[in-house]
């Protein structure tokens, strides 16, 4: 026979154990780097540089973490990313002629930014609409919408474009200079830690939608509707439109993740961000986030990328400079991490009904 | 006890395809009283509360609630008028705290007041005495809690009118009393609250008064006190017990073999609680009892249907382990199960493909019935059990219930089964197929195959079976046999206690 549940001293919830999991797993991984590997991993300007190459990424993650949370799906993220790049380095590129003569002036950043956002906002509002509304698969709409953003990437350009914009230029290579961080090199001259500025959008990025999942009342509903949607229909909840914003945040952080790309790379070329939507997915769930919904967490999908990284890095480092080892050993720890989880999971609910 | 009247629905009437849900029914529910609903299967219970729920419209009627008559158009406008459901199926998200799911989906504000929200659930909670923390996560908590917490979002949204439906259906006794504590703690705060169940002596221990429904009409109102156990079922069931008397005793004892085909001791699952049965060759025994006595569950339970918790199994006096429906079928038992569309057809697929079905399953599928084979397997039985369909490829989705039974029939007759569980064979289906099935099980039984019946109607039970295993709230109650076996007797062991 069961007993009452009395509460416990704590007793933590399923999100925030998963979550503290998480954040030593990554601790005690890079901590072995330090030991074992030392080099560049003594220094921050590592944890910065895997800021500097992740930041779109990041945002990607956090996208992919909310419509997660609410119990969908989206694959078209990366697709829609590399579409950005592309849409936006063709408008701001100067336009010549086949004599090489200059037709048109340099687009307008600004302009840009918008143009980031538009292509970012119609993605979630069409693919949101169809998935929340005509309530048809969400694997199968965002699949839909990740070819046709390849395709129209193909159809912008299809030979790689680089930026040649100038003031663009200058915000690419603008870079915060933390001094205090920095580490003294073999001919004594300090060199300070270089954070780009796209670090800074996905750090604010990070911050508002953990806000928003945490303190505001469509965030805590995305959380009900992944939990059970049945029940948060009956408790009021109006589940079709949650659903709808959820998708339509993703396809936004879409939009800002290329135009934060673009900023890092200056490149466009139609296989950019490619595995992009997939490395989220495994971030967001190396963060606890669960495939089934209702649980998650946005810190959690930051340090599930700071894992990914890490362990790219250390293979790197290890002298392995090979991709198929990189990804035997991603495919290893995700596959070590998903059980982790079900076996704790299943422990604390055996716990509780045995 | 007296209280004014909080809610009164009058001349109800439902109509649905084919069927009388609800014919002139009257309900009324007073303040601070806890008013038992009563009736079996297809009596109108679940339609009335549906209806008080928004979740179907009346065809005629009115509801009034303190005098006023109000329009229930959606459950949201059942909830703006003070009508609260908590269902047997928990309605909340698991995956929030309890505050959350005290609190949310019902303001429109931008953000999710936590701490607010938190200090008004550990007040409310306080005042309920539910045993719960405001900030703990609801998945952690028990049903019993949770179904309080449900209980006490209602009580929060000013409910007026309390329905529970099935609460204690997955509570332990102990979990039971404290959801009764909390009943008359609202009770004394003048909230009227509508308790549905089917466990008998609940309704003794916490009802004010019931109202028995049967076959989409009102029997009547009572008082609880003034009602005897006996008199309770024989309503709900509806024969007057004077009236039986008089019927006599179907006199033939059947006989049956010594020889002991299934034994169980202290055989339990996650559903049913420890039991001991056993069943001779050739004889064909019943469970009954109410709806939700335990019935179901325990000849879920001699199948593996369920997760087998415990107990010690024999076939023909060896020891055996069932735990899955296949070791059962191995040892050559069927089972055909009480809701068709769910554990038995595959609607999509043929007559045939459905004939044989469980003989693949014996056979392993590595060992694929030939195509000619299976065709004449099913025509043979469409012929023997007289199935009417248009051909053996008929896609059995579009038979009628009867015969997609028949379907069923022959899936596990094909297997040549020694001992065969039918619950409720004859749900749902016209008179004819009724006794050709009751027909087939007594021709069974004399080629020497066990066989297990339910039904809810006892006397189709009492023709075919010679062995009665009466249960009433999820125990096995008393066992009937010979001149015993009588509708009169039959009640009465239902009933339980005195008269």
């Amino acid at each position: 026979m069961k007993k009452i549940n009395f509460f416990k001293k704590g007793q933590i919830s399923d999100a925030r154990l998963l979550l503290t999991i998480t954040i030593g797993i990554f601790v005690l991984m890079y901590v072995s780097a330090i030991i074992f590997l030392g080099g560049g991993f003594t220094h921050a300007q590592q944890i910065f540089d895997m800021l500097n190459y992740n930041s779109s990424f990041i945002i990607v993650a956090c996208g992919l973490t909310i419509v997660m949370i609410g119990g969908g799906i989206d694959i078209s993220v990366g697709a829609v990313t590399s579409l950005v790049v592309m849409a936006c380095i063709k408008y701001l590129n100067p336009v010549y002629s086949e004599t090489g003569e200059k037709l048109s002036g340099e687009g307008n950043i600004f302009a840009a930014l918008l143009i980031a956002l538009g292509i970012g906002l119609a993605f979630g509002l069409v693919q949101g609409f169809l998935i929340s509304y005509l309530e048809i698969q969400p694997f199968i709409v965002t699949l839909a919408g990740m070819f046709f953003a390849r395709g129209m990437t193909t159809i912008i350009s299809i030979k790689p474009m680089k930026i040649e914009h100038e003031s663009f230029s200058k915000i690419m290579d603008a870079r915060i200079e933390i001094p205090w961080l920095g580490y003294t090199a073999r001919n004594g001259n300090t060199i300070p830690a270089r954070v780009e500025y796209g670090v800074v959008i996905a750090l604010i990025v990070l911050i508002v939608v953990f806000l928003i999942l945490k303190y505001m009342r469509l965030g805590r509903c995305f959380y009900a509707i992944g939990g059970n949607q049945q029940s948060a229909l009956m408790l009021g909840i109006n589940v079709k439109k949650t659903r709808f914003l959820s998708y339509v945040i993703c396809g936004l952080l879409s939009g800002i993740s290329g135009f934060v790309l673009m900023m890092h790379s200056g490149s466009a070329n139609a296989t950019n961000a490619q595995g992009m939507e997939m490395s989220a997915i495994a971030a967001s769930i190396i963060g606890g986030t669960l495939l089934t919904g209702g649980v998650g967490n946005v810190a959690g999908t930051f340090f599930g990328v700071l894992t990914l990284t890490t362990i790219t890095q250390i293979v790197v480092s290890s002298g392995f400079n090979d991709l198929a080892l990189q990804n035997v050993t991603i495919g290893g720890m995700l596959g070590f991490f998903i059980i982790l989880q079900s076996i704790i999971l299943t422990r604390r609910n055996r716990k509780k009904t045995g | 006890m007296d209280g004014k009247e909080l809610l009164t629905m009058r001349h109800i009437k439902k109509q649905f395809p084919g069927v009388l849900a609800l014919n002139d029914v009257d309900f009324t529910l007073r303040k601070g009283e806890i008013h038992a609903l009563m009736g079996e299967n297809g009596a109108g219970k679940s339609t009335l509360i549906k209806i008080l729920t928004g979740v179907y419209q009346m065809d005629e009627g009115e509801v009034r609630i303190e005098g006023e008559k109000v329009s229930i158009h959606s459950p949201q406008a059942a909830q703006n008028s003070g009508i609260s459901t908590v269902y047997q199926e928990i309605t909340l998200c698991p995956n929030l705290t309890v505050a959350e799911n005290m609190f949310i989906g019902r303001d429109n504000s931008l953000f999710s007041n936590r701490k607010k929200y938190e200090k008004r659930a550990d007040e409310l909670l306080k005042q309920l005495e539910i045993p719960a923390k405001s900030t703990q996560q609801l998945g952690r908590c028990s049903l019993a809690i949770q179904q309080m917490v449900a209980i006490a979002r209602a009580v929060d949204m000013k409910c007026k009118v309390l329905i529970l439906d099935e609460p204690t259906s997955s509570l332990d006794d102990k979990e039971v009393n404290m959801l009764f504590k909390l009943m008359r703690n609202l009770k004394s705060e003048g909230v009227g609250i509508i308790f549905v169940t089917h466990f008998l002596e609940q309704v003794y221990e916490v009802s004010d008064r019931i109202t028995v429904l049967r076959n989409g009409e009102l029997v009547g109102e009572y008082l609880t006190e003034e009602l005897p156990q006996v008199e309770l079922v024989s309503k709900m069931i509806g024969k007057a017990l004077d009236e039986l008397n008089s019927l006599g005793d179907p006199d033939e004892t059947k006989k049956v073999s010594d020889e002991v085909f299934y034994e169980a001791e202290g055989l339990s699952s996650e559903n049913a609680l420890p039991f001991d049965f056993k069943i001779h060759k050739g004889e064909v025994n019943g469970f009954t009892g109410l709806l939700g006595s335990g019935r179901s569950e325990s000849v879920r339970a001699i199948f593996g249907a369920d997760k087998v918790t415990g107990g010690k199994i024999k076939i023909k006096g060896a020891q055996v382990k069932i735990t899955k429906p296949i070791d059962a079928m191995k040892h050559g038992i069927g089972y055909l199960a009480e809701d068709r569309k769910r554990d038995g057809i595959i609607a999509e697929l043929s007559v045939r493909e459905n004939i044989i079905l469980a003989l693949q399953v014996m056979n392993g599928f590595f060992k694929p019935i030939s195509r000619s084979e299976s065709e004449a397997f099913a025509d043979e039985y469409i012929k023997v059990l007289q199935i009417k369909t248009a051909n053996r490829e008929t896609p059995v989705g579009s038979l009628s219930g009867g015969n997609q039974q028949k379907v069923i029939l022959a899936r596990w007759l094909l297997t040549h089964p020694d001992y065969l569980i039918l619950d409720e064979p004859t749900r749902g289906i016209d008179v004819g197929t009724k006794l050709e099935i009751q027909k087939l099980v007594l021709k069974l039984a004399e080629e020497g195959v066990s066989v297990t019946f339910i039904s809810s109607e006892i006397e189709e039970m009492l023709r075919t079976c010679s062995r009665l295993i009466v249960m009433r709230d999820r125990h096995i109650v008393g066992e009937l046999k010979g001149k015993e076996l009588n509708q009169v007797q039959v009640m009465k062991t239902i009933a339980g206690g005195e008269a």
